[in-house]
């Protein structure tokens, strides 16, 4: 689902995010990523999600080569992943229905099928009651709860979550990843970035560590 | 008639974000409502200006047609010779037909129409002299053959003053195409102003919704799609301040209408004013759709671009 090949960020002014990173996500795979902030761990994401681009490398996403794509092809190429944020990202004057039919309306799906695909990610997250309810009224799980509702709607191969428990407490943030695991049983492949290590532990899933833009352990490479 | 799927897709994605971007200037009503009234101004003002002008232009299209010249004769010619006259260039080809005044019906035409009756009467005799005037045949109406003419019956030995009354038509009719051509300068003025004032209000749009651009951008929305709304509310304020353009220049020109028949009336004359017609308002509401996408246009251009996900 994702390889990187040799893969180096450096950021103008010469800051080395990313050096020589190498692995594979298979397809229908679950890993996390590990590592103190600032070693790279929003980069590589931000690389998968063609945010940025790479220095030096390859990266391949769904077989394609990313550091060959052109411009205007990278809207449809992010169709492909659902995304979820640390701060979750919602746009709060307009409902929760609306946040969750975002990625629909931009695909042009047709009334009917928007209705249907929104209702169906809210009841898999447990918010099917909350559809007409503005994000700021929620509570921060629920709000992240919306947020993978948002990222699932339109059931793209691939997860892609930055810290997506980073503001949540332990009980929530195990519902979060009990969430991502269940979308992982039914085939989608789930990165997550995260350093919540006691949490990640008892989970048996790979670990991508990084440390200062080095992968330094891939346990269980390809997962 | 079916429409193939993808173009009612199409036509159903348009006509949503167009209304959503118009439910949008709904939601601020006061802000909205003082950009449109800015920009109904600043075409109002041109549109305004032109009608007059076209006005004044069919006035004097109305006079071009009536050329005559007038033969002021000397005040030693008794009315027996001014009449003699008359018969004698009833005679020349080039004239179609010809009026005598004698100085009592000038008079009499004078205390009628200037109200300044009274002050004939302080007056010992009548300082008004006899008047012939010449209509030429149509092939000497225009202005070089009229000219000839004029020099021509300006020699007569009873003429005192030959005049060419198409003259002062003439140079009202330069000074309305001098105006017309000023008010293009204008319009082309306003008009930028028109799309300053768009760009601006797209502008700040844009720098208020920064954050669901970039959610759009970052969950695959492509730049056609984050443009799109943006170009409907240039659009919608550029229709809708041509809207009230239209409004405004349709209520100032019923305000004058009256007032100008009035004085028309007042020049035996059946003039009246004529205000925007069906073609004239379709150019001014598209003129301001076509503004109001181009400024729109514009501010999406320079500015959507700077807004990328982080």
């Amino acid at each position: 689902m994702i390889r990187f090949d040799s893969v180096s960020k450096r950021y103008p002014g010469g800051r080395d995010a990313l050096q020589g990173v190498s692995f594979h996500l298979h397809p229908g795979a679950m890993a996390f990523l590990t590592g103190h902030s600032g070693a790279g761990k929003s980069t590589l994401l931000k690389l998968v999600a063609l945010l940025e681009r790479p220095s030096h490398g390859q990266l391949f996403l769904d077989g394609e080569n990313l550091s060959r794509t052109p411009k205007r092809r990278i809207p449809h190429l992010r169709r492909k992943i659902g995304m979820i944020f640390q701060n979750y990202r919602l746009l709060f004057d307009r409902t929760v229905f609306d946040n969750v039919a975002l990625p629909l309306v931009i695909a042009g799906y047709r009334h009917q099928d928007i209705s249907r695909r929104v209702r169906a990610a809210l009841d898999k997250v447990g918010l099917l009651d909350k559809e007409r309810a503005l994000p700021i009224t929620l509570s921060g799980g629920e709000q992240q709860r919306v947020g993978i509702a948002r990222a699932v709607v339109n059931k793209p191969p691939l997860l892609l979550a930055d810290e997506p428990t980073g503001n949540l407490d332990p009980d929530l943030s195990r519902d979060i990843m009990h969430l991502f695991e269940q979308f992982n049983q039914v085939g989608v492949s789930v990165l997550i970035a995260s350093h919540d290590l006691d949490l990640i532990s008892q989970l048996p899933y790979a670990q991508l560590r990084l440390h200062q833009g080095r992968l330094v352990k891939d346990r269980d490479h390809a997962a | 008639m079916k429409l193939p799927h993808f173009l009612h897709n199409w036509l159903t994605r348009h006509a949503q974000v167009a209304l959503s971007s118009l439910g949008r200037l709904y939601r601020s009503p006061s802000a909205s409502l003082m950009t449109i009234t800015v920009i109904a101004i600043a075409l109002a003002l041109p549109t305004g200006l032109y009608l007059l002008t076209a006005n004044l232009q069919r006035l004097s299209t109305q006079w071009d047609g009536s050329t005559s010249l007038s033969l002021f004769l000397q005040r030693s010619v008794t009315v027996q010779q001014a009449r003699a006259l008359q018969r004698k260039l009833a005679q020349m080809p080039e004239i179609d037909a010809l009026r005598l005044i004698t100085p009592e019906q000038a008079l009499a035409e004078f205390r009628q129409l200037s109200g300044f009756g009274e002050a004939l009467d302080v007056l010992d005799e009548n300082p008004l002299p006899a008047v012939i005037t010449v209509k030429p045949d149509q092939a000497h109406a225009d202005a070089d053959a009229a000219a000839a003419l004029l020099e021509k019956l300006r020699k007569l030995p009873e003429v005192d003053l030959a005049q060419l009354d198409l003259q002062w038509v003439r140079r009202f009719s330069a000074m309305v195409d001098i105006v017309r051509r000023s008010i293009g300068v204008i319009a082309a003025l306003l008009g930028l102003a028109v799309l300053l004032i768009i760009g601006n209000t797209i502008r700040l749009e844009i720098q208020g919704r920064r954050e669901e651009i970039e959610v759009t951008r970052l969950i695959g929305g492509t730049d056609g799609f984050i443009r799109r709304p943006f170009l409907y509310s240039g659009l919608w304020y550029g229709l809708l301040g041509a809207v009230l353009a239209a409004l405004l220049v349709e209520i100032a020109f019923l305000q004058l209408y009256n007032p100008v028949r009035e004085l028309a009336a007042l020049y035996q004359s059946h003039f009246s004013l004529e205000t925007l017609s069906f073609t004239d308002t379709l150019a001014l509401l598209f003129t301001g759709a076509v503004l109001g996408l181009l400024g729109a246009w514009l501010a999406v251009g320079r500015h959507l671009s700077d807004i990328e996900p982080t």
